[in-house]
């Protein structure tokens, strides 16, 4: 276990050393000149250069992204040119809204989706299963950010219960940030969550059809049983795998419904950032965003590990 | 009925998407009004028989803007699909016929490009390289690469193993001309199947990237841009942020059934495990 | 203890209801053993899911199978799970499949002794190391999981399972199959053992006549859903009337001497059954009359009807009005064939 746990984190820190790389390098080739666009059309050739010294930005590109490595590694993420705050400082900041965010929306969509596929599968041909797949193929289809609009048209226009916009912070207790939290989880969630009820529905499906549930109902288990203790365990396996794959859409669909609903996470940063050329913020926050879903797709494959005994095989 | 219920996928999913291709195409000749007229006096109207879906904030016509946004969103999402299949089908093609390194090397590529939240990125690429349909048909087409890669490259390697490949190589024939003449007709199905998956995630990307405005942009229509300037009038016009939304969901829910479907059509496993 | 009666069972496929299982009738005394022999296709394995009570969904019955007077077919739900796993247990065919590879094998053999005799963990924990000694993995820790252990060690684990509440029948469908040949004689020992010493009744489903002549003390041979002959295993044996008997006989690879002959063809699928006996197309010995009406079992040996080649046909248009199908007390220990054209007794 602990062999093969080293090896994946091998793989992991050198996908992450290669992700960001290409971050770097891809920042490189894209135009946009974070020092001319801090001073404006205006500037002084001289100025310019005096900025981009004092940025480093004349430094060779090797150097720089040297630097820029060796300086994540000690913890230190850069100075942002235009909030003029450590970005470390930054991401902080909007993490506080994000991360809650992105939790809430995995819990929501987890909470629903599994249910929902086991008993679809549970009772596969019947009308309920037919009206719970149809129901799910269409929200597959339904873009996050619309449905974060109509929710806000349900929710806090139509019955006034949620707002529909802003932030109130965490200092305020739990419950005021929760409630601002809920529409943009729910309009993350339930399309995620369409995906994998098909997904969870599928898997138990064909674990039911396995002869170690064949044995579980020799031994005398209701059909119940069999489904709770044998076939969904297993069914998981393939679920769990899916949940980390979708972590990585759910980073990418923040940054959208954030804007939807005016929130300031990580999201709306990328854009503030990208906008102001505040390359050294892009970069950073593209390599963290990458890194999580890495990291998530690792933890995955660890729990996956936990509940399947032979992926646990030395040499596996 | 199992039968029933696999043409009823197909029928539906290729009923759907061919009316959203022909009310694209209808857009190029014909809409009711022209999608770009402005009418300030009749702006943010109800629906009515002048206008079926009312007029924005513009008084443009609601529905003609719905019709011409098809045309540019399928025409957005089409050459993302087709700059990832055409870039990527090659990619793990090779990586099949020659396995090894080179195939490695792909696959980890693969690996690490998946790592990137596709549509995150393709915001960073849109915003930095230019708002604008280009660009956002090529940043949702760059994430589509991998994509085709992956796909192609084990479908290939199951067709690889074959006999008929090993005969047309014991014949002599090159690994391009095999690769031409006999793994990629083999695999054309399951190619096309992820094409009709993509291109309606393609569809889904553009919408987004539109909405946040660095897709393609006005004067031309798009689903996503309408989407964004329903938001600012949501309490004097809430049927303007329904409509688009409608139109994405549609023509995607169109291409998920049309994949469903040729998917049950060609894969006879999951057809009996139905 | 075990009689089952008629039973009929078909399953619904594309293009409708498809029989799987015709007039199927035997019987089993406690402590009895009974192979049930034939192709795979032939409804052994059908019949064994028609008496757990665990057949395909959508299943259709009709007939009877009397478990010590109750009729199963007839029975709830709720009483049919008090009824598997403890009074009859089931061994399947294939051992890598079989077990649950998330659970650790100690623990799926502690799951029907805590379920029906409501042991406390300790005690079911004893119990199942008992078992797994019982069958010879005394030296295996009960927190291995499947995938470490060998097929013939899960095999033997999925018989700990099935004998785990000390069962009055177990069926075994094909318990050796999917074993290698050394292991296949030790794990059928092994189930012939506990067979005596338990008292069970062991009704054994295998392909193989070989497995059933060292095994049971009656055999019964099935064919694309029918039982087309039975009978002691010794008078079976000595005589096999029913051309299909003759064939699978031929194919057994334990057929001392000569090499194993495979049957010609296949079993036709449920959908396209032939007219009259469905073995007449594969059959050496077919006439015309046998594609007209379908043979029922018969009480062997047909005395006093000129068995010669020729005369068959005769004696079988000749034959009274077929018998009616004999109950499972008269069935027991005589020979009978579901055959127009037997082979003569030697």
């Amino acid at each position: 276990m602990t062999g093969y746990f080293l090896r994946r984190a091998l793989v992991l820190l050198s996908t992450l050393l290669a992700a960001s790389l290409v971050v770097f390098v891809v920042l490189q080739v894209l135009p946009g000149d974070p020092a001319a666009l801090m001073l404006g059309t205006g500037a002084r050739p001289d100025t310019l250069a005096a900025l981009r010294h004092h940025l480093g930005l004349d430094a060779p590109a090797w150097l720089r992204y040297l630097r820029w490595i060796f300086g994540i590694l000690r913890g230190d993420f850069g100075i942002s040119y235009t909030y003029n705050v450590p970005v470390a400082e930054l991401v902080r900041q909007r993490s506080a809204l994000s991360v809650p965010l992105a939790l809430l929306a995995i819990v929501l969509s987890t909470a629903i989706a599994i249910p929902v596929g086991v008993f679809a599968a549970a009772r596969r041909g019947s009308v309920r299963d037919a009206a719970l797949m149809g129901a799910a193929q269409v929200g597959v289809a339904i873009p996050n950010f619309w449905l974060g609009i109509l929710l806000i048209l349900l929710f806090a226009i139509h019955l006034p219960w949620l707002p529909a916009s802003g932030f109130p912070g965490w200092g305020e207790g739990l419950w005021p940030g929760l409630r601002a939290l809920i529409l943009p989880a729910l309009a993350l969630a339930l399309p995620q969550a369409a995906i994998l009820a098909r997904v969870t529905r599928a898997a138990v499906i064909e674990t039911l059809g396995e002869d170690f549930v064949r044995t579980a109902r020799a031994k005398g288990l209701t059909r119940g049983a069999a489904l709770w203790r044998h076939a969904v365990p297993n069914a998981l396996i393939p679920v769990v795998t899916l949940i980390g794959l979708q972590f990585s859409f759910l980073l990418a669909g923040t940054v959208i419904v954030e804007n939807v609903f005016t929130l300031p996470g990580l999201g709306r940063l990328v854009f503030q950032a990208i906008a102001q050329r505040d390359l050294i913020v892009v970069q950073d926050l593209v390599v963290l965003l990458a890194g999580s879903v890495i990291l998530v797709n690792f933890t995955v494959d660890l729990a996956a590990a936990a509940i399947d005994p032979r992926q646990r095989r030395p040499g596996a | 009925m199992r039968g029933a219920w696999r043409s009823r996928n197909l029928l539906a999913g290729g009923a759907i998407t061919a009316l959203m291709v022909l009310i694209a195409l209808v857009s190029l000749v014909w809409t009711p009004y022209g999608p770009t007229q402005i009418d300030i006096v009749h702006r943010l109207a109800t629906p009515s028989a002048a206008h079926p879906l009312g007029t924005d904030l513009f008084g443009r016509d609601e529905l003609s803007m719905l019709m011409a946004g098809a045309q540019s969103s399928l025409s957005v999402a089409l050459i993302a699909v087709i700059v990832g299949a055409g870039i990527g089908v090659p990619i793990g093609a090779f990586a099949a016929a020659r396995g090894g390194v080179p195939d490695d090397l792909v696959m980890r590529a693969c690996d690490l490009a998946f790592a990137f939240p596709a549509l995150l990125t393709a915001v960073m690429i849109t915003a930095l390289a230019g708002p604008g349909a280009i660009n956002a048909m090529l940043a949702i087409g760059i994430f589509n690469i991998p994509v085709f890669a992956r796909i192609t490259r084990g479908a290939a390697r199951g067709v690889w193993g074959r006999e008929f490949i090993l005969a047309a190589r014991a014949a002599g024939r090159h690994d391009t001309a095999i690769t031409v003449l006999h793994v990629l007709p083999n695999i054309a199905a399951v190619l096309l199947v992820q094409a009709t998956i993509q291109f309606a995630l393609a569809i889904v990307a553009d919408a987004g990237l539109s909405y946040v405005g660095l897709g393609t942009q006005p004067p031309q229509p798009s689903w996503g841009r309408m989407l964004n300037d329903a938001q600012t009038f949501i309490w004097r016009a809430p049927l303007l942020a329904v409509f688009p939304g409608l139109a994405i969901t549609f023509a995607v829910l169109g291409l998920n059934l049309l994949g469903d479907g040729l998917q049950d059509l060609l894969d006879p496993r999951v057809r009996r495990a139905r | 203890m075990l009689a089952v009666e008629n039973l009929s069972v078909s399953l619904p496929m594309e293009g409708g209801r498809v029989p799987v299982l015709a007039d199927v009738s035997f019987a089993l005394a406690r402590g009895e053993s009974v192979g049930l022999v034939g192709e795979s296709g032939s409804g052994k394995s059908m019949t064994a899911l028609a008496i757990m009570g665990l057949l395909p969904p959508g299943a259709a019955t009709s007939g009877r199978v009397l478990f010590d007077g109750r009729d199963l077919l007839a029975a709830a739900e709720p009483e049919l799970c008090a009824i598997r796993g403890r009074r009859i247990g089931m061994v399947f065919q294939e051992p890598m499949t079989a077990l649950n590879p998330l659970m650790s094998i100690g623990a799926q053999v502690t799951e029907p002794l805590r379920l029906h005799l409501r042991l406390g963990r300790a005690e079911a924990e004893a119990r199942a190391r008992r078992l797994l000694a019982r069958v010879g993995l005394a030296q295996i820790d009960p927190h291995r999981h499947p995938h470490q252990l060998s097929g013939g060690q899960r095999q033997r684990v999925v018989i700990a399972i099935a004998l785990a509440c000390g069962p009055e029948l177990l069926i075994a469908d094909e318990p050796t199959t999917a074993l290698d040949v050394t292991m296949q004689a030790q794990v059928l020992d092994l189930l012939g053992e506990l067979a005596a010493e338990q008292g069970l009744a062991l009704l054994l489903i295998t392909h193989d006549l070989g497995v059933v002549s060292a095994t049971a003390a009656r055999v019964m041979v099935m064919y694309a859903g029918r039982v087309v002959e039975a009978g002691g295993t010794g008078a079976v044996f000595a005589a096999m009337a029913h051309p299909y008997t003759r064939a699978l006989f031929a194919a057994s690879p334990h057929e001392a001497g000569g090499r194993p002959a495979p049957i010609p063809g296949q079993v036709p699928d449920p959908q396209h059954r032939p007219p009259g006996c469905a073995f007449a197309p594969r059959c050496p010995r077919a006439q015309r009359d046998c594609v007209a009406t379908v043979p029922v079992l018969s009480p062997l040996p047909f005395k006093g009807r000129g068995l010669g080649e020729g005369s068959a046909c005769g004696a079988s248009a000749a034959s009274p009005a077929p018998s009616p199908p004999p109950s499972p007390a008269s069935g027991r220990g005589s020979h009978v064939a579901a055959c127009f054209h037997p082979h003569p007794a030697p």
